[in-house]
């Protein structure tokens, strides 16, 4: 099994690499882990966008055209799942796996074996989610929130396995968040301290931290469901004494910090960015550890916006408006601080900078209009129509998932060795940007306009911008092929980066050799 | 942070993990096939893989466990490392605190908030006077506004014995860790034992107390909000100290082979705090579930 | 298509619209100020333009001002925001209170001081949605009967559900309440001007939630009592109508037909036009043994439903003639062809066995 002789033979100054498929099975080298998060991410992306097609698709004329409606909401709520916990949050991870430890200066994550497991769990995850579409009564059809008794009482037979899908990925984000701890308290070099720590870093334990206090209770409210459809509970069912709205709580007392866990990474990658290439130091480096840490304590404060109109008692409205409310402050204080930092820098544009530049104005947008919703008065219009999707994409996608790109062009020179084209990088920023506002921009108005979410077919008064916004998303699907054609590109070969890879880069990560060695940091560095 | 740094060790491959990942998935699969097949009273495969993924996952479990032992013993592992794993079990232990909280929390809503409302409480006057005009909120939810009927689960008698055992077991594992800090085999075998058998205990007492609520009281997971929380935080209480008890047997067989020194027992020390967080699940679970 | 949020036909949706600008103007205006920094910033400190970039990294004086500026900001939005909550969450000293309940896919609307009751279901037919007809202008927005509430009157709405979660939702009333099963939420509203406004249910609840539109037809107080007063006598009709037809028997055509028509208008989105229902999901009815054998069975199950799963109880939606043909239709379509024969005494016989 793991010879122990064999491991201790391992010298530490050549780089051994294991070789054939059993290296990925086996594997317990952070960045080998990181690589296959990032890989399967990438494939979740593209599976949970061909869904995103599938609607747009059908959403492109009124009338039904290419599915059935049960069909389409199948779409709908497996494009939910698949993009949250499929691609955003295990491409977080891969970055996480990648990056931690080379920038505390560790030898690896503290406990590299449950790192395996908690990767090679979740495509297994999947697989049961994406096989139970082809089961009779179809995949799981009730919205990625899966409201009961929507998903108890009514839903198809394949919930079962929704169900033990979920608690899959829930076990392999709390093994992932622990190992993350673990390695942020225990394995920094000597001279690390925490405030110096670079912000990815900081940004990541927060999130570790909310994925162990929330993930868990994701896993019970999944729970409740199976035995509520399966053994006759009645947690959700006001007949048994219990209440509908009960499950929403629990729901979004794990959904809430669940988006905070998809963007504080990504305010981290930004944090990195952006100093690298204005060429001058993060302004309020401590305002944005406290920021970071207030974000993550209101978070479990407001989760209740999400049901206002469930006909909660008003002094709880009221409650959860103001909390909502004031999470924008420390949000605005992240914002506030990159504009700083670019202020009288000198600043240059390549494709990590652009992603990161569009993140800061088109997250603001997105962080805008969830402040408009978290006007309760407000909300009950805006509330379940295509307002709030323009909300979440614009959060997610220019935010979350531009983010990603950001730090896959930042990194990429460090994990392959070689540049990547910065011409196509280009291109397939400005591809992304035109088309993503293209395909988001509309659903504000659609929404205000009285266009409800979840619906496979709309009035007739809708149906040029559902139109338009297909075209849209067809192009920003489309330009996403770039992306892989640069990646597989810079993997392949290209110009030698030197260790430092940009100008202005500062942290650990750069002093190693691009690419990194196999294995890093075996004795620990000095951090000046 | 440690002063003197010590190599950290990485172990270089482990089959361990992929296995425990197909076990999981067969357990997932078979479980969800499984639970439709008895639905829908039916035979299927589910069963099958069911059983096929827990074997897979002890084998799992062996060879990991094994794994680390024996690196363990042959002193691979620096005080970082041990740190780790100290560190990794308190997080994993958070992480089941909020398992557990989830269910609470659902037990307060439902006592605090639903039920007051059923009844007509707070903004649903119309609730009370038009769906369930019959109904009576009181805690333990005796008759359910559909009308679904159960008798309560009193807090004297087994629970307290019950609850004593538990305590005492509490009590006993920590006088075996003083043993083992003071290196008195002796004693720590002599109370490892003493925890198991309460450990034990508490579980046939707990079987025998569902087989009563079953038969004797009509409280059922049907029964009801009552039902439901009851059961379900009595009964993953339970896997939880079933888990605790099978880790504490093999502690106790460790023990025995002779590990553990007074300064490198992480093992045990892991085992011991499980069992302590489940312990105090349960204090919880006394009061909000019996007494209360 | 409107670009905004409609302002509505009452005070409170004017309130709304009006916080929603008010919002909306504010948030622009930080978006223009923070975005102007930023591209001031990008085009004049580029490396391109040879600056040396600067080395500051700190000021908790910035830090505070930015920190209190916004709180202030939210404050400033919060005290509307509240005033209008508080005012929307008052459903005292109603005129009048409509009980609405959601179930799939449609809604029933009770008015609880007249005797009038109704379902009111999707009106689009199925070949405007397939793209075989042309869509009319109020393509999926149109229903069989819409409700009718007074103008000037405040008309409380209790809002419940028979299955899952829906929601009620008139954006020209600023409404959007959600239908709880077992629970009931209470919102108002007062119309102003009399017309016809429509909205759309706004919580996933199922296949078929794209398809459940709400029509409210806001009439004054004179033309309001006349549409109760015929209400109240077509009801009273109905009523008088289905006693008559205990005694009598139907034929299988005449049951096939009525049966048929219902099974399509209340049945086929389940369990399919077909009869072969979805697997997994929805029974199939074709050749299932309770059609074909257990008629006490089929009649209880069409009348009261089946707890715990999808399956509704019909016996307040339709008369007894329409289920007693919708059952001889299902023991009878599809290859059924048992023979059996269901009258509407059978039904009422099988309604009151269960009374007692
Ligand atoms: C990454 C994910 C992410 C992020 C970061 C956010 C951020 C925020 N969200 Fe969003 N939200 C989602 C993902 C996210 N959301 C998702 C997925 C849903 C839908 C779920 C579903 O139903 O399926 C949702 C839904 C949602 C709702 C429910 C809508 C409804 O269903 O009716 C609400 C309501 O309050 C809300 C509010 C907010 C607020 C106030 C923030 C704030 O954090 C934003 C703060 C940022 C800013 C405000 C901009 C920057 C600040 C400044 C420049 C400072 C100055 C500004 C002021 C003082 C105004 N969100
Ligand atoms: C991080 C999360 C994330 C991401 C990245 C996305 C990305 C996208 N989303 Fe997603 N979306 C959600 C999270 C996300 N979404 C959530 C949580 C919901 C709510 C679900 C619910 O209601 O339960 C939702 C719901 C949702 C809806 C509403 C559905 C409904 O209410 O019925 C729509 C509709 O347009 C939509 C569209 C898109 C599109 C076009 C993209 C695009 O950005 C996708 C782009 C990517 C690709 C297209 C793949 C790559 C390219 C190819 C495969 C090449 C081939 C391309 C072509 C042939 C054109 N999403
Ligand atoms: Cu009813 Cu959606
Ligand atoms: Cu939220």
């Amino acid at each position: 099994m793991s010879g122990i002789t064999e491991t201790v033979a391992v010298d530490e100054h050549h780089d051994h690499k294991p070789k054939g498929f059993t290296r990925w099975l086996y594997t317990t080298n952070h960045k080998d882990i990181g690589s296959l998060y990032l890989i399967f991410s990438l494939v979740m992306f593209f599976i949970g966008g061909t869904m995103a097609m599938v609607i747009r698709l059908e959403l492109f004329q009124p009338g039904l055209q290419f599915v059935e409606p049960h069909f389409f909401n199948q779409m709908t709520t497996v494009h939910g799942l698949i993009m949250v916990f499929g691609a955003v949050m295990p491409a977080f991870t891969g970055l996480a796996n990648w990056m931690i430890p080379m920038m505390i200066g560790a030898p690896d994550m503290a406990l590299p074996r449950m790192n395996n497991w908690s990767f090679w769990i979740l495509p297994f995850a999947f697989l049961i989610l994406l096989s139970s579409l082809f089961m009779p009564g179809g995949g799981p059809a009730f919205g990625w929130t899966f409201y009961a008794p929507l998903s108890s009482t009514y839903s198809s037979d394949s919930t079962a396995l929704f169900v033990f899908s979920v608690h899959i990925m829930g076990i392999s984000s709390i093994m992932g968040a622990i190992n993350v701890i673990v390695t942020i308290f225990n394995m920094r070099a000597p001279t690390m301290t925490w405030m110096k720590m670079p912000l990815f870093v900081w940004t990541w334990l927060v999130t570790a931290f909310l994925l162990i206090m929330v993930m868990p209770v994701l896993a019970g409210a999944v729970t409740m469901v199976l035995t509520d459809k399966y053994f006759a509970t009645s947690f959700f069912d006001a007949a048994g004494g219990g209440d509908p709205v009960l499950f929403q709580h629990i729901f979004w007392f794990f959904g809430h910090p669940e988006v905070y866990i998809m963007i504080l990474p990504a305010f981290g990658i930004i944090s990195s960015i952006v100093p690298t290439f204005a060429r001058k130091p993060l302004f309020g480096y401590a305002s944005m550890v406290y920021a970071t840490g207030s974000i993550a304590l209101l978070s479990f404060l407001v989760w209740a916006h999400h049901m206002f109109t469930t006909g909660m008692p008003v002094f709880a409205e009221l409650f959860f408006m103001y909390c909502t409310m004031l999470i924008s402050v420390p949000t605005g204080v992240k914002v506030f601080n990159w504009v700083a930092t670019m202020w009288r820098g000198a600043m240059t544009f390549e494709a990590p900078m652009m992603f990161a530049l569009a993140f800061i104005v088109l997250f603001t947008i997105g962080g805008f209009s969830g402040l408009m919703l978290a006007i309760t008065p407000a909300d009950f219009q805006y509330h379940d129509t295509y307002f709030v999707v323009a909300h979440f994409h614009y959060v997610l996608v220019t935010g979350a998932v531009f983010s990603i790109m950001a730090a896959a062009y930042y990194w990429l020179p460090k994990w392959t060795g070689y540049m990547y084209d910065e011409k196509l990088a280009q291109w397939h920023f400005w591809c992304s940007l035109i088309s993503v506002n293209l395909l988001f921009f509309p659903m504000h108005f659609v929404g205000l306009a009285g266009m409800p979410r979840r619906i496979p077919d709309y009035a007739l008064q809708f149906a040029d911008f559902n139109a338009l916004i297909s075209v849209g998303g067809f192009l920003f699907g489309l330009s996403q092929l770039l992306f892989v054609w640069v990646v597989v590109k810079c993997a392949r070969g290209g110009v030698k980066a030197t260790a430092h890879v940009w100008e202005g880069s500062h942290g650990l990560e750069w002093e190693v050799p691009s690419p990194a060695p196999y294995h890093t940091f075996t004795t620990p560095p000095e951090v000046k | 942070m440690s002063n003197s740094y010590e190599k950290y060790y990485v172990p270089a491959q482990s089959p361990w993990p992929i296995v425990g990942a197909v076990a999981l998935f067969l357990i997932a699969v078979g479980a969800g096939n499984y639970i439709n097949d008895i639905t829908y009273q039916r035979t299927g495969f589910g069963g099958y893989l069911l059983f096929a993924g827990i074997v897979t996952l002890i084998i799992m479990l062996f060879g990991w466990f094994r794994n680390v032992i024996d690196e363990s013993m042959s002193g691979l592992y620096s005080q970082q490392m041990s740190r780790s794993f100290r560190l990794g079990m308190s997080w994993f232990i958070m992480s089941e605190v909020m398992f557990f909280m989830a269910f609470f929390g659902a037990l307060f809503y439902g006592r605090m908030i639903a039920l007051n409302w059923l009844g007509g409480g707070g903004n649903n006057a119309s609730t009370f006077a038009v769906l369930w005009p019959e109904f009576q909120a009181s805690w333990p939810l005796l008759k359910t506004p559909g009308g679904t009927e159960t008798q309560a689960m009193p807090a004297t008698g087994l629970p307290m014995i019950n609850t004593a055992l538990l305590l005492i077991s509490s009590v006993t594992l920590h006088f075996a860790h003083t043993a083992i800090e003071q290196n008195k085999r002796g004693q720590l075998k002599l109370m490892l034992l003493f925890t198991l058998i309460l450990g034990f205990s508490f579980l046939s007492l707990q079987v025998y107390e569902y087989v009563h609520a079953y038969r004797d009281l009509g409280l059922t997971l049907a029964s009801g909000f009552y039902g439901s929380t009851f059961f379900m935080l009595t009964g993953f209480h339970g896997v939880h100290v079933t888990l605790g008890a099978i880790i504490l047997f093999f502690i106790f067989l460790r023990v025995l082979k002779g590990h553990f020194t007074p300064e490198n027992h992480f093992g045990f020390q892991a085992a011991a705090w499980y069992w302590h967080f489940v312990d105090v699940v349960w204090l919880c679970l006394y009061v909000f579930v019996y007494v209360l | 298509m409107p670009l905004n949020m409609t302002q509505g036909v009452s005070d409170i949706s004017q309130q709304v619209y009006n916080l929603h600008m008010t919002i909306f103007w504010i948030c622009c205006a930080i978006g223009a100020v923070v975005f102007g920094l930023m591209f001031w910033s990008i085009f004049r400190h580029r490396k391109s333009r040879g600056v040396t970039p600067a080395q500051f990294h700190e000021s908790t004086k910035v830090e505070v001002i930015w920190t209190s500026i916004p709180v202030v900001i939210l404050i400033l939005m919060a005290i509307p925001a509240t005033k209008t909550l508080i005012a929307m969450e008052d459903t005292t000293e109603a005129d009048i209170t409509v009980l609405i309940t959601g179930s799939q896919w449609k809604w029933h609307y009770e008015f609880l001081d007249h005797d009038v009751s109704y379902y009111s279901l999707l009106a689009t037919p199925k070949e405007q949605i397939n793209n075989r007809f042309a869509k009319d202008p109020n393509y999926l927005l149109e229903v069989d009967r819409p409700l009718v509430i007074p103008t000037d009157k405040k008309v409380r709405f209790l809002m419940t559900s028979d299955d899952v979660i829906h929601s009620w939702w008139v954006p020209a009333f600023a409404i959007k309440k959600d239908a709880n099963p077992g629970f009931i939420n209470e919102t108002w509203t007062r119309v102003e001007e009399p017309g016809i406004y429509r909205g759309q249910c706004a919580e996933l609840c199922g296949k078929d939630h794209g398809f459940m539109p709400i029509v409210v037809i806001a009439k004054t107080p004179e033309d309001f009592a006349t549409w109760v007063a015929t209400e109240e006598k077509r009801n009273a009709e109905a009523k008088a109508e289905e006693q008559a037809l205990l005694a009598m028997n139907m034929s299988l055509e005449e049951l096939m037909t009525v049966g048929e028509r219902t099974y399509l208008g209340h049945c086929s989105a389940c369990h399919q036009p077909s009869g072969q229902g979805l697997p997994g999901i929805f029974p199939a009815l074709k050749g299932s043994q309770m059609a074909l054998k257990d008629m006490a069975g089929h009649i209880d199950i069409v009348l009261h439903g089946k707890s715990g799963t999808a399956m509704q109880g019909f016996a307040k939606q339709l008369s007894l003639k329409e289920i007693a043909a919708v059952i001889t239709y299902e023991r009878n379509a599809w290859g059924n062809n048992t023979g059996d024969l269901v009258q509407a005494a059978d039904v009422n016989a099988a309604l009151q066995g269960k009374g007692d």
